[in-house]
Order: structure tokens, then C-alpha cells, then sequence
């Protein structure tokens, strides 16, 4: 092939632009392009300096780790709301499902029952991937749009947990004694396991994309300069570092409490298995097919129906997680926020950049959506700002983030679109 | 308008003529890819067409012409499958068959490009190319052979306008969706491409770039089999016209035998005084 590298930044060369040429180009085509979540993650930083300034222990190793975890739920709960909004649907009852499924686990796992840990969590997410599924069958079958069918849901299922959980005869509320229920917010990696942990993790990463630039560069397409690969690679690197320095900080004044709490790496292998196939496997591109263009989807012979009712098993088996990650935090009762939290859930998905119309979002969304909601939800209760102006200040962040990929948008197609 | 006879239900067309075969190649070589005889549909009482006898020559770009109404689309969605005829037969490669659906079209090699082109604005050129037939690798997306066969595709059609081929569909010019919907229709190894109204939507260079490609297409052998009302386009590219009236039929030939005026008035009126054939021609 006599096709010479072009980067995507437009630039032609033989590939040996210097670091700074590179930079520079790459920060124009930002300008041009997707900006993608740059504007959140700046807004996040800005957030978490805010808050750092108003208190000083924000920023606090112990802190930091109560945000992560509390991120967790939300961060799930924003995954399951993502396979139906890049179809253009959404879930209204993700909530409900989610706490419907805690109650199931946590039932199973009381003495009277007894169930071995594996079984009753196992049956709790069949149950919610089963309702996830009961509610796509119903909205396609009945074609109406699944604001209501999950709308219906969210009535439903929020009946369906509070009789589980009242109908235990225990004051409504069932605490958490298994171990690895209780286990995956409350016990942690040992400090070597995080280290090997996220060094792994980050390696693994590091290889897919060095893999990925370096099939492109050799078959000849467009491709990033091998400085972009080894600072992304670095960069990947350096935040492991950074997070397995918080993680395995002494958090505890009493005794000793350090290293990374399990549920962190079951939401990143969650993350991870998720952004896979959504954007490597033919099922993934056929959801964002159907959500940008569903009669072409249809037309080129994809079966929508199958994709649709995938995604909605795929969102109620995520709220399950959800919901034994919420048990593991705040045991089960019949107070559980259901409402609130898929509020929650769609606010995390959209500040991260998912699209409320369908075909355009991508898993990595939840993960800063959900760490927004949880830094203004740990922030917010650190300057001991009451409840009330809490949830004003959420609703001004959604509006904010929805304006800003809005105009990101529109300055793109201006300046990029031919 | 004058009457189109019966024809014998049971001969295939050119039959008589003796055979010329290459080793391996079981069509007559005087066969058109597609013919239709005798074609008639109807809605309930309503008589979309009637007997209509068409042939639509590989190689060649074919424009079939009418006024609103007079069965355009109702004719081409029958060869794409999407109704079956209500009595009549079409011969594919000399052989006759029965679609019944627009996969078995699709099967056969007979594609449509829709005016609102079935692409997905969200997806991206290599996207859009593939989907549905997704190249894979071990289960994966198999991204690089995708990439590197699209451009391939389209540096072979002369469309060089696209910057990028992982640009979003969404992105681009009219004309450039219409080659993209185009080059989709080349990959899945069309034989006979039919486009409803190319060039109804685009500006003067984007009409220019899909009359380019359709014959590009034509030049690969592929049939073309395009609708319009932009006559200038037809007299600009078509090889062959046909002209539909109210439901049948009445005129096709040679582009040669036909200008502007008498096209007109075949379309408006149903025939014309103007020295040209008004019963339908096999060929």
C-alpha cells in the first residue's frame, strides 16, 4: 500500500511528527470534533476543587473511597439505563428492579432459607434479567413506547419489593449478615491484591490499545502516532497508580482499614465486559444501528425485535447488580429510593453523554456520569448542604450537562461536517 | 392507448434463438438479466399495473419514467419482493422465478436504494457499509478488513469526495449518502441496482457525482434500473427508457428513440404523435 500514515488529525507525514506537533494538532481536532466528555470531566474536576476548597477533607483518602463506592450504584444502575437509551428507550422502573432484586438476595440469605451465597445472588439477577426481559417482550409486542411499560414497571415492581420485604415479618428492613453480599462494599483486596489488581487491569488495557494502533499503523489506515499509543498507555498507567495510592491509604482511625473494596472491581469488570461488546460484537453495533435508523436496521436484515428484547434482558440483569451492590451498602428495606435512584440512573447516563434519543453513547458514559452524581451527592453532605438544595443542585447539573453536549454538538456540525 | 396482446404464458423470452453458451455460463447471452411479462398487480379493485412487459439488460442503464401515480414505485417494489404480482412472470437470467420477499431479491442480486436511503446517521461510512454483514474475526468485529474494503470499494466506484470513510454517515453531502447507499448495494454483489429518484433531493456537483457512479455501475456490468422525473438526467445516462402510463407500460427502447418531447408527451398523455413506437419492445 503507498498510503502514507494520515493521523486523524488531517496531517499527512511519513509518522515521524514530533511530540509537540502531535499535541498541538490533536488539541485542534478536539476543537473540530466529537468533544465527547471532555466538558464533563472538566466539570467534574471543577466539582471536586469546589468542594476541596469548601472542605478540606474532600479530597481525603477515606473520602474518596466512600465516593467511589457510593459511585457503584450508580454507575450500574446508569449501565442498564444505557442498553435501552442507544435503542431511544429507557427504563423507568430500573430502580424498583433494582430493589426488588436485593430483596430477593437478601431474603434467600436469611436463616430461614439459607440459600449458599452463589445460588441467591444468582437467582436475584435471573429474577431481574427475567423482568427486564417480561417488560421488552410486553413493550414490543404491544408496540407502545417503553416510557410506559416501564413507567407501569416502576408501580409494579415497587409493590412487588415492598411485599418481599415487609412480608418478612421484620419491621421492614432485612440486614446483611452472608458475608459476600456484605462483603462486596464493606471487605476489601488485600493492599497486594489492589496493587496487582489495577496494575493488571491497566496492562490488560494497555495492550488492547497498543494492539489496536498497531494493526491499524501496519495495515496502512489512519492511525495515531506511536507517541499517542505510549501517552495513552501512560496515562492509563499513571491513573492505576494514583487510584491503588488512595485505595491502599489507612482510611481508618481506629484500626486499620485499607485497600480496594471488592465492588470496584466488580463494576470495572461489569464496565469492561460491557463497552467490549457493545463496540466490538455484532449485537452491540445492531443496538446502535437500531437507535440511530430503525428502519434501516431492519431493512439490511437485522432482527430488531431480538436486539431490543437483548437489551432490555441486559438492563434488568445490570439493575439486579445494582441493587445487591445498593444491599451490600444500606442492607434492604422497604425505604429503599427506588424513584430516586433510577432519577439517578438516566441523570448519570445523560451527563455522561448518552443520548436521550437513542444511537449515540457509549458504557464509559456511566462511569463519569455516575462519579458526577456521586461527588456532588459525598460533596454536598461534607458542606452539610440540606437535602433539599442537594437534589436543586442535581437537577441544575443534569440541565447543564444536557446544554453543554448540546452546543458541543451543534459546534462540530458547524465546523467539522462537510 | 392501444392494447397489449397476451403473451403465451408458458414461453421464456428468446426462446427460438439458438442458444449460445460459454462453458460454465447457463444464460442465453442475448438474455436480459431481468424480464418481466406480462406483470399485473392489483390492490383490491385498483389496478397498479397491468401487463407489463419490460427487459432490463445487464450493463445498461434503464430509466423508467411516468407521471405521479402511474406505478413507478408500485413496479419496482414488485421486483424487489416486496409485493408479488398478481399474475404475470419474471425471468431472471433467462429462468423464471418467484420472489416473494425482499430477501429472496436480495438473494438473487437485486438491490434498491430508497430515497431515504435506509442509513444510519449515527453509524459511520464502514458501519453503514457492513451492517448486517458484518465482517468478523474469533466472533469479533473484524474492523481493519472492513475499513480497508470500503475504501477499496469506493476508490473503485471514483468516489473520491468522502474525507474519511469513519465519518458519520450524518455528516455528509446528499450525494454522498446516495454512493454510500450505492457502494452498499455494489458490496452485497448487486446485479441489478434500482434507484428510486437519485437525484430529487441534490444540488448540481451531488447530481453530477451519482450520475457518475451510475455509470460506473453500468460499466461493471451491473443493471441499473433507475427512477426519475429529471428528464435531463435521463437523456444524460440512460441506455434504455421505459415509459409507464396509468399502469402499463406502453413505450420502452433504445434512450435514442426518444427526446424530450415525446418523452413528455408519452408520460402525459399516453402516446405521442411524434413518430415513436407506442407498443411495448422485447428488446
Amino acid at each position: 500500500m503507498s498510503d502514507t500514515v494520515v493521523t486523524p488529525t488531517g496531517l499527512e507525514g511519513d509518522g515521524s511528527l514530533s511530540p509537540a506537533d502531535v499535541l498541538k494538532a490533536r488539541f485542534k481536532q478536539l476543537r473540530r470534533s466529537d468533544t465527547g466528555m471532555l466538558p464533563i470531566v472538566v466539570g467534574l474536576i471543577i466539582l471536586g476543587a469546589y468542594f476541596e476548597i469548601r472542605s478540606p477533607t474532600f479530597l481525603s483518602a477515606g473520602n474518596l473511597v466512600d465516593l467511589f463506592v457510593q459511585s457503584c450504584v450508580f454507575i450500574l444502575l446508569g449501565l442498564a439505563e444505557i442498553w435501552l437509551l442507544l435503542l431511544g428507550d429507557i427504563d423507568l422502573s430500573a430502580g424498583w428492579i433494582a430493589a426488588t432484586g436485593a430483596a430477593i438476595g437478601a431474603i434467600l440469605l436469611q436463616s430461614s432459607f439459607n440459600w449458599p451465597w452463589w445460588a441467591a445472588l444468582l437467582l436475584a439477577m435471573a429474577a431481574t434479567t427475567a423482568i427486564g426481559t417480561l417488560q421488552g417482550a410486553i413493550t414490543i409486542a404491544l408496540k407502545v413506547p417503553s416510557f410506559i411499560i416501564t413507567l407501569a414497571g416502576s408501580l409494579f415492581w415497587e409493590g412487588v419489593a415492598i411485599w418481599l420485604i415487609d412480608g418478612q415479618n421484620n419491621g421492614g428492613a432485612i440486614s446483611i449478615h452472608e458475608k459476600v453480599l456484605y462483603g462486596i462494599v464493606n471487605l476489601n483486596l488485600s493492599t497486594t491484591a489492589t496493587w496487582i489488581v489495577s496494575l493488571a487491569a491497566a496492562a490488560g488495557m494497555s495492550f488492547l490499545i497498543f494492539y489496536k494502533d498497531r494493526s491499524r499503523r501496519s495495515s496502512g489506515l489512519d492511525s495515531v502516532s506511536i507517541y499517542e499509543t505510549f501517552i495513552k498507555i501512560a496515562a492509563l498507567f499513571g491513573l492505576a497508580i494514583v487510584l491503588v495510592l488512595i485505595f491502599n491509604t489507612d482510611r481508618s482511625t481506629f484500626s486499620v482499614i485499607e485497600g480496594m473494596p471488592y465492588a470496584v472491581p466488580l463494576v470495572a469488570v461489569v464496565l469492561g465486559v460491557y463497552s467490549f461488546v457493545l463496540s466490538r460484537t455484532k449485537p452491540g453495533r445492531y443496538l446502535y444501528a437500531i437507535g440511530g435508523n430503525v428502519e434501516a436496521a431492519r431493512r439490511a436484515g437485522v432482527s430488531v425485535n431480538r436486539y431490543r428484547l437483548l437489551a432490555f434482558a441486559l438492563s434488568g440483569l445490570t439493575a439486579g447488580i445494582a441493587g445487591l451492590v445498593y444491599a451490600s451498602q444500606n442492607g434492604v428495606s422497604d425505604s429503599i429510593p427506588g424513584g430516586t435512584l433510577v432519577l439517578y440512573a438516566v441523570a448519570a447516563a445523560v451527563i455522561g453523554g448518552t443520548s436521550l434519543y437513542g444511537g449515540r453513547g457509549r458504557m464509559i458514559n456511566a462511569l463519569i456520569g455516575g462519579l458526577v452524581i456521586a461527588t456532588i451527592y459525598n460533596g454536598m453532605a461534607l458542606i452539610q448542604l440540606s437535602a433539599s438544595v442537594e437534589l436543586m443542585v442535581e437537577g441544575i447539573v443534569l440541565v447543564a450537562a444536557i446544554a453543554i453536549d448540546s452546543l458541543a454538538r451543534r459546534g462540530a456540525a458547524k465546523l467539522g461536517g462537510s | 392507448m392501444t392494447d397489449v396482446p397476451e403473451s403465451p404464458i408458458t414461453l421464456a423470452p428468446n426462446i427460438g434463438l439458438e442458444a449460445k453458451r460459454d462453458s460454465g455460463s447457463s444464460v442465453l447471452a442475448d438474455t436480459p438479466l431481468l424480464s418481466l411479462r406480462a406483470l399485473t398487480k392489483h390492490f383490491g379493485p385498483v389496478e397498479a399495473l397491468r401487463h407489463c412487459d419490460l427487459d432490463i439488460p445487464a450493463g445498461k442503464i434503464t430509466a423508467l419514467i411516468g407521471d405521479n401515480g402511474a406505478g413507478k414505485s408500485t413496479l419496482i417494489k414488485t421486483i424487489a419482493g416486496i409485493y408479488s404480482p398478481s399474475s404475470g412472470q419474471m425471468f431472471w437470467e433467462g429462468e423464471e422465478v418467484h420472489i416473494h420477499s425482499p430477501h429472496e431479491a436480495d438473494d438473487l442480486g437485486i438491490t434498491t436504494v430508497y430515497q431515504d436511503l435506509a442509513l444510519c446517521d449515527n453509524l459511520d461510512i464502514v458501519q453503514n457499509m457492513y451492517l448486517g454483514h458484518e465482517e468478523t474475526k474469533v466472533g469479533l468485529l473484524n474492523e481493519i478488513t472492513m475499513e480497508l474494503e470500503t475504501k477499496k470499494l469506493l476508490r473503485d466506484l471514483s468516489v473520491f469526495t468522502v474525507q474519511s470513510v469513519r465519518q458519520l454517515v450524518g455528516s455528509l453531502s446528499g450525494g454522498q449518502r446516495q454512493a454510500i447507499a450505492v457502494a452498499r448495494a455494489v458490496m452485497r454483489d448487486a446485479k441489478l441496482v434500482i434507484m428510486d429518484e437519485p437525484t430529487a433531493a441534490l444540488g448540481v456537483s451531488q447530481t453530477q457525482l451519482v450520475l457518475d457512479l451510475i455509470q460506473t455501475l453500468a460499466g461493471r456490468g451491473i443493471a441499473v434500473l433507475v427512477i426519475s422525473h429529471n428528464l435531463t438526467d435521463v437523456f444524460a445516462v440512460a441506455d434504455r427508457i421505459a415509459v409507464l402510463h396509468l399502469g402499463t407500460l406502453i413505450s420502452s427502447g433504445p434512450a435514442s428513440d426518444y427526446d424530450t418531447a415525446s418523452a413528455v408527451d408519452l408520460i402525459t398523455t399516453g402516446g405521442t404523435t411524434r413518430d415513436r413506437s407506442s407498443h411495448s419492445s422485447a428488446s
